[in-house]
């Protein structure tokens, strides 16, 4: 079973969230992976102690153009449809702009005079680390000054195994990275806020779902703050409210600490295994 | 005078603390840049004076009259975009990124590309001024584009209106919507919070400004809710030669106020987060 954990406003909880599901399955001696697919600022870490087991760099294929060769004809130029090809044949001017570069080939198509050669440019890292013997995280991690963090969204989730229980941590908002992400989960997670930001943002992840056709599901975090059209909306919508998670000065500072809120929280905790069961038996039953 | 605010971890506050400078002055140019979750407009209301089709990427599509399945495509394809199921081959609308080199490849020209046309950029009047807003559609990418003709045409409109500040609420994360949101600005304020995500979040959120040789500003929001961890924050900031622009107690009005559809300036402006939210608007622009 694959559950994605997201949320269009960033700060509602996607990481608290997603190191307690996992905590809880892998208390339960369940086999579990959490794949942090917050790339831009991965987080689940921090709240665990754990050996790192293998890491690999995220490469990406990134022209070379050989100007020796280059008749300056402008056909990758012509071809880049990401606008990574700086051209300016008056100067006999041409070089790739690896910032903008995709890695898609297609320069390497269009060149004729066999002046572009590729090299592989690291985008970030996947590491994987052993938490327990039953329990795994994987860290998908973009280096700083690159701009799209789904190539290492992607390379993260091809290191799921045949684990039964999946946890995706997802980055906020709705875009490509939060897509990339939920592609092929089972149930979506949708973690918000009670206020007019959160409400806001929850509407957009629901159309998205709903145009990608995923089954999902809805927790208030925070409850207590706000006020209460968040609730109207999702009678309105006919959509399930799995759970409500009080706000609460003391989960926020456990939290700040980067500590998990198990001890001090028992209630969370049953919470969150009502939770997992009532998923799993409605959305268990997959092949994914 | 542009002032960029923006927070590596999401929820610490950035929203808030913009819609807060924009209600200290007028007129002012407001510019919402977290175009994948754009908030702004909730608060101000702003009328549609003006709304531009952003083109958000483009989707490679078949035409099976053409298509003969013979799978060329997916031979190039470098996304993992296209697959064959049952000898009938097909491109992964989600995963498909828009290179065009499938195409351009085909040999029975069965491939097209259609343009990803549902994403918005809003320009309009409210309260305090001038505002420019983008909403990203579901789904799509270059959030960094749409976050350039956002800035823009917030500069356009300032000019036009000899409107001196313009206030850039960005996004959450590092990437390129966060690049395109701070790149070329006079000021950009980082918003954090005393936890072990936010801390780890703003050093590479700070990595990413250091790039760009900006004049950042820190400033720790909700600082009382781990007297530590602030400390920690304030420390390492100090080590790093970044200046700290104030600090903000915890303070329930800031929800109110949002759910008011208010600033915290109009809704208390007494209290504690305001004041605090005066003194770093101070610090910064000093």
């Amino acid at each position: 079973m694959k559950v994605a954990i997201a949320s269009g406003k960033g700060g509602t909880g996607k990481t608290l969230l997603s190191v307690h599901l996992f905590d809880n399955l892998m208390q339960s001696g369940e086999q579990v992976v959490l794949v942090d697919c917050d790339a831009e600022e991965p987080n689940d870490m921090i709240f665990f102690d754990g050996k790192l087991i293998d890491e690999a760099e995220v490469l990406q294929q990134t022209p070379i153009i050989d100007t020796d060769k280059c008749t300056f004809c402008g056909k990758c130029h012509e071809y880049c449809n990401y606008n990574a090809i700086f051209y300016l044949p008056p100067a006999s001017m041409i070089h790739v702009i690896d910032e903008l570069c995709h890695g898609c080939g297609a320069c390497n198509v269009a060149c004729k005079f066999g002046a572009i050669t590729e090299r592989p440019l690291s985008l970030g890292v996947v590491r994987n680390y052993q938490i327990r013997p039953n329990a795994r995280i994987v860290e998908s991690r973009i280096k700083v000054g690159v701009m799209t963090p789904v190539p290492l969204i992607k390379a993260g989730l091809k290191q799921i195994r045949n684990e039964p229980f999946v946890l995706l941590d997802s980055p906020p908002g709705t875009s490509c990275p939060f897509i990339h992400t939920i592609l092929d989960a089972d149930y979506v997670i949708l973690i918000t806020e009670p206020t007019p930001f959160g409400l806001s943002d929850l509407k957009q992840s629901v159309e998205t779902l709903k145009t990608v056709g995923k089954a999902y599901g809805v927790i208030i975090n925070k409850a207590g703050i706000g006020d209460s059209n968040i609730y109207d909306y999702l009678k309105n919508e006919n959509i399930e409210l799995l759970m409500e998670i009080p706000f609460d000065k003391e989960i926020a500072y456990h939290y700040s600490k980067g500590e998990l809120l198990t001890e001090y929280n028992p209630k969370l905790q049953s919470d969150l295994n009502n939770l997992l069961n009532n998923i799993h038996k409605k959305y268990g039953t997959s092949n994914n | 005078m542009e002032l960029a605010i923006i927070s590596g971890k999401g929820g610490t506050g950035k929203s808030s603390i913009s819609a807060a400078f924009t209600s200290m002055q007028q007129p002012v140019m407001l510019a919402d840049c977290d175009v994948d979750a754009a908030n702004m407009f909730i608060l101000f209301n702003p009328t549609h004076e003006e709304e531009q089709v952003y083109i958000g990427g483009e989707k490679a599509v078949i035409d099976y009259d053409r298509c003969n399945n013979c799978g060329l495509c997916i031979s190039y394809c470098r996304f993992d975009a296209i697959k064959c199921v049952n000898n009938i081959v097909h491109i992964l609308e989600e995963v498909c990124d828009g290179c065009k080199l499938c195409s351009r490849i085909c040999p029975f020209e069965a491939i097209s590309i259609v343009q990803n046309d549902k994403s918005r950029m809003y320009s309009g009047s409210f309260r305090y001024g001038k505002m420019v807003y983008g909403r990203l559609a579901p789904g799509e990418e270059n959030s960094g584009k749409l976050v350039n003709i956002v800035r823009a045409k917030a500069r356009e409109i300032a000019k036009k209106h000899n409107i001196e500040n313009i206030i850039i609420d960005g996004p959450p994360g590092i990437g390129c919507a966060v690049v395109s949101t701070i790149t070329g600005t006079d000021h950009t304020l980082i918003v954090t919070e005393p936890s072990a995500s936010a801390l780890h979040d703003l050093k590479r959120t700070i990595d990413i400004c250091n790039k760009f040789n900006l004049k950042i500003w820190v400033t720790i929001n909700k600082a009382d809710i781990n007297p530590d961890m602030t400390e920690h924050i304030i420390q390492y900031c100090k080590e790093n030669n970044i200046a700290i622009a104030g600090l903000i107690p915890f303070d329930k009005s800031v929800v109110e106020a949002m759910v008011q559809c208010k600033t915290i300036m109009e809704y208390r402006p007494e209290s504690l987060a305001a004041k605090a939210i005066i003194t770093i608007y101070n610090n910064i622009l000093g």
